[in-house]
């Protein structure tokens, strides 16, 4: 009989930690301690934490051990798994504060899990994705045999627009209103898609989903399907998601098998089947006419709009398109009721939203909070705030299609109209945190070379537009900028955003027009004063001794990698600018704080 | 899958299995597992104690987990009953034979089995 259930996470996160390894080796201890029938292993989907991966969670008691090695498990087996004494170097700090008898904090009551609600991630680390009858033991599958048994495909569609559940692949779309577009537009042949084509730099939401639950993509496209009256669906994943193809193949086989795929389901007379298509890593195809382009089997390029997909989709026919995280929330919309989604969020924004957060942050890691939050509770309390004593500069919301929130914006509720308004989008939900040492200029320069790379060229000003605002900014950041160039600039972003065929090119001016609005200082900087306040860009910096603080122990001179420095022992040490190539490794090695970057 | 009911059964079943990662129920049996423990033979008073509360169906209300030496050796296996509000309850000189008696009388019933408590037990 099974007494506890230790739970490895198996996301993509911990899986590069070594997360498989863990399982292997923790298998054979319990062998060897005679455990395996009492003690089962779970592998799950991300926790969320995965600055601290590989995790693993033993219950029922809910231990949380973080940065477990091999070499701690035999320790876990023994002390925790057979005598019941908890392993306290290994349990993650926030959850260790004794209670009377013993217990400890429960996971959901630490920093990082109190302010979050777990809606498209309440079975992400909870469930085994590979397992059908576990996400069943969480009401899985409920939702479709409720719509098949219980409700017409207007009212399911009536459920979604009262919701207010908008798209969560980051054009925030309402998706009822979607779903009653294709259902007026008239066809015997209409398809459901899912976007699973996730290409922001530093965003993980869809794949961590795809990986931890993706029997409730799955329940929700054939959902969506009786609402439409669709009968084939398509996901498009990205090939370079392996787990997440790995876990899909699996879990379609399973409904198949279980008949919750396939002809007939619940004896209802509906049809419905899904099928997989592997996206070739071009961001363009995250566009949603270019995805349906690549689907049909042709180079993924946009096509224009209107004719909208719920008119004019895949195949020519009536087509809904959503994104997974969308998809996530929407068995339980149907569960729950409209209005228990709708209490949650903002006036305009309901329901929750999945972040990764990345960049100069504790912890980084995937976290999904009710709309309304506040970037303020998300930097300093669930992501544990700037780490190393930094300050805080900006946080870069919806990758190279979004824009920076300033510090003095830390305090604007999330929500989608909330960050349209301050210049930037809630994009997929990539969150990317910048202290002082980032430059605002490099930034814009590195979403810009982003887009350079994965605009498909179909269109002029996305193809040549983005090319020269990428040379203007190496210009600016080499030092040859002017007070012209940032006007230029700023007509150019204007008419690439007018002008372009898809979102691709529409929205790649973001990243400079917000940079430019809150930290046109910056660029000025680079421009007048040839001078990069965070010190990043490497032709406008210079390192210089201080004659006063040098002691002349040679520490930089030895570490220096091209000789640039010179001086004898007890004698003050000089740079030599032309030899100097900017590594900065003088500075890290100076213990007199006697080499200052300008 | 041809009928709600059919789901609904896989669904009840699993409901249970999956019930042991909701954490700790209202009610918590814990088993002292150190070397003490195990060498008086707590192992099998632990097993008895998870199947009997599976078998029940009380697997999401009620806890079963281990811990590490109380103190008092000489009674072991020793047995504490946490409940919410409530003193806890230690049963001492464990045996697998009286969990039964325990989990009709006390964890389902209410009534600590007065006669294997720490005070009664010689």
């Amino acid at each position: 009989m099974i007494r506890s259930h230790i739970l490895i996470c198996g996301g993509t996160g911990c899986t590069s930690s070594g997360s498989l390894a863990i399982k292997d080796a923790l298998a054979l201890e319990l062998k060897a301690k005679g455990l395996e029938d009492e003690i089962k292993i779970v592998m799950t989907g991300c926790f969320g934490l995965c600055a601290l991966g590989p995790i693993i969670i033993v219950y029922p008691d809910g231990t949380f051990y973080s940065r477990v090695t091999v070499s701690d498990l035999s320790e876990i087996v023994e002390e925790h798994l057979l005598k019941g004494r908890i392993v306290k170097r290994l349990v993650y700090n926030d959850t260790v504060e004794e209670v009377d008898d013993g217990t400890h904090v429960s996971l959901n009551d630490t920093v990082f899990y109190k302010k979050q609600k777990r809606v498209a991630l309440r079975n992400c680390g909870y469930i085994n994705p590979e397992s059908i009858e576990e996400y069943i033991g969480m009401d899985g599958y409920m939702a479709l045999g409720k719509v098949l048994t219980e409700m017409s495909p207007a009212q399911v569609i009536q459920v979604m627009k009262d919701s207010g559940l908008r798209g969560r692949g980051g054009g925030g779309f309402p998706t009822g209103m979607k779903w009653d577009f294709a259902v007026k537009s008239v066809s015997d042949k209409k398809y459901v898609v899912c976007n699973a084509d996730e290409g922001d730099p530093g965003a993980f939401m869809d794949r961590s989903i795809l990986e931890g639950d993706p029997h409730a993509v799955i329940e929700a496209m054939a959902i969506a399907g009786y609402a439409i009256g669709a009968d084939e669906g398509y996901i498009y994943v990205r090939a370079e998601y392996p787990i997440a193809i790995k876990r899909l193949t699996i879990a379609i086989a399973q409904a198949r098998e279980m008949g919750l795929l396939g002809e007939d389901i619940f004896s209802s007379g509906f049809n419905f089947d899904i099928q997989l298509r592997f996206g070739a890593g071009a961001f363009v195809c995250g566009e949603e006419t270019a995805l349906l382009t690549s689907i049909e089997g042709n180079r993924g390029e946009p096509r224009p709009r209107p004719p909208f997909p719920a008119v004019k989709g895949l195949f020519g026919q009536p087509t809904i398109i959503n994104n997974v995280e969308t998809y996530a929330n929407i068995p339980q919309i149907i569960l729950k009721g409209a209005s228990w989604f709708a209490s949650m969020g903002t006036e305009k924004s309901k329901g929750t939203k999945v972040f990764a957060l990345g960049g100069k942050i504790t912890h980084t890691g995937l976290v999904e909070i009710p709309m309304g939050t506040t970037l303020r509770e998300i930097v300093e309390e669930i992501g544990g705030g700037v780490p190393n004593g930094k300050k805080f500069k900006a946080a870069q919301t919806g990758g190279p299609s979004g824009g920076c929130i300033p510090a003095s914006n830390i305090d604007t509720p999330i929500d989608y109209d909330n960050l349209l308004a301050i210049g930037s989008m809630m994009g997929s939900g990539g969150l990317i945190v910048l202290d002082e040492d980032n430059c605002m200029v490099d930034i814009a320069k590195f979403f810009l070379e982003f887009t350079v790379d994965e605009s498909c060229g179909k269109c002029t000003p996305c193809r040549i537009g983005t090319r020269r605002m990428l040379e203007i900014l190496e210009k600016i950041t080499n030092g040859n900028g002017t007070l012209e160039d940032l006007d230029k600039l700023e007509e150019l972003a204007h008419h690439i955003r007018a002008t372009s065929l898809c979102g691709l090119g529409q929205t790649s001016p973001n990243p400079i027009l917000s940079t430019l609005r809150y930290f046109r200082d910056e660029y000025i900087a680079h421009v007048v004063e040839k001078r990069c306040p965070a010190g990043v860009c490497k032709n406008l910096v210079s390192y210089e001794v201080v004659p006063e603080n040098c002691k002349g122990c040679t520490a930089c001179k030895r570490a220096c990698p091209v000789n640039a420095i010179s001086g004898e022992v007890k004698q003050v040490h000089i740079i030599d600018k032309v030899k100097c190539i900017k590594c900065g490794v003088c500075v890290t090695k100076c213990k007199f704080n006697a080499i200052i970057r300008k | 899958m041809k009928t709600l009911a059919e789901l609904v059964e896989i669904r009840d079943r699993m409901k249970e299995k999956v019930a042991l990662r909701e954490g700790l129920g209202d009610k918590r049996i814990v088993v002292g597992m150190a070397t003490c423990g195990i060498a008086a033979g707590a192992r099998p008073v632990l097993n008895t104690f998870v199947s009997a509360i599976n078998e029940s169906g009380l697997s999401g209300t009620v806890s079963v987990t281990q811990t590490g030496c109380i103190g008092i050796c000489q009674y072991e296996p020793v047995v504490e009953v946490f409940e919410k509000g409530k003193d806890k309850v230690t049963y001492v000189k464990m045996t697998a034979d009286k969990v039964a008696r325990i989990v009709e009388e006390h964890i389902k019933g209410g009534k600590p089995v007065k006669e294997f408590t720490i005070g009664e037990v010689k």
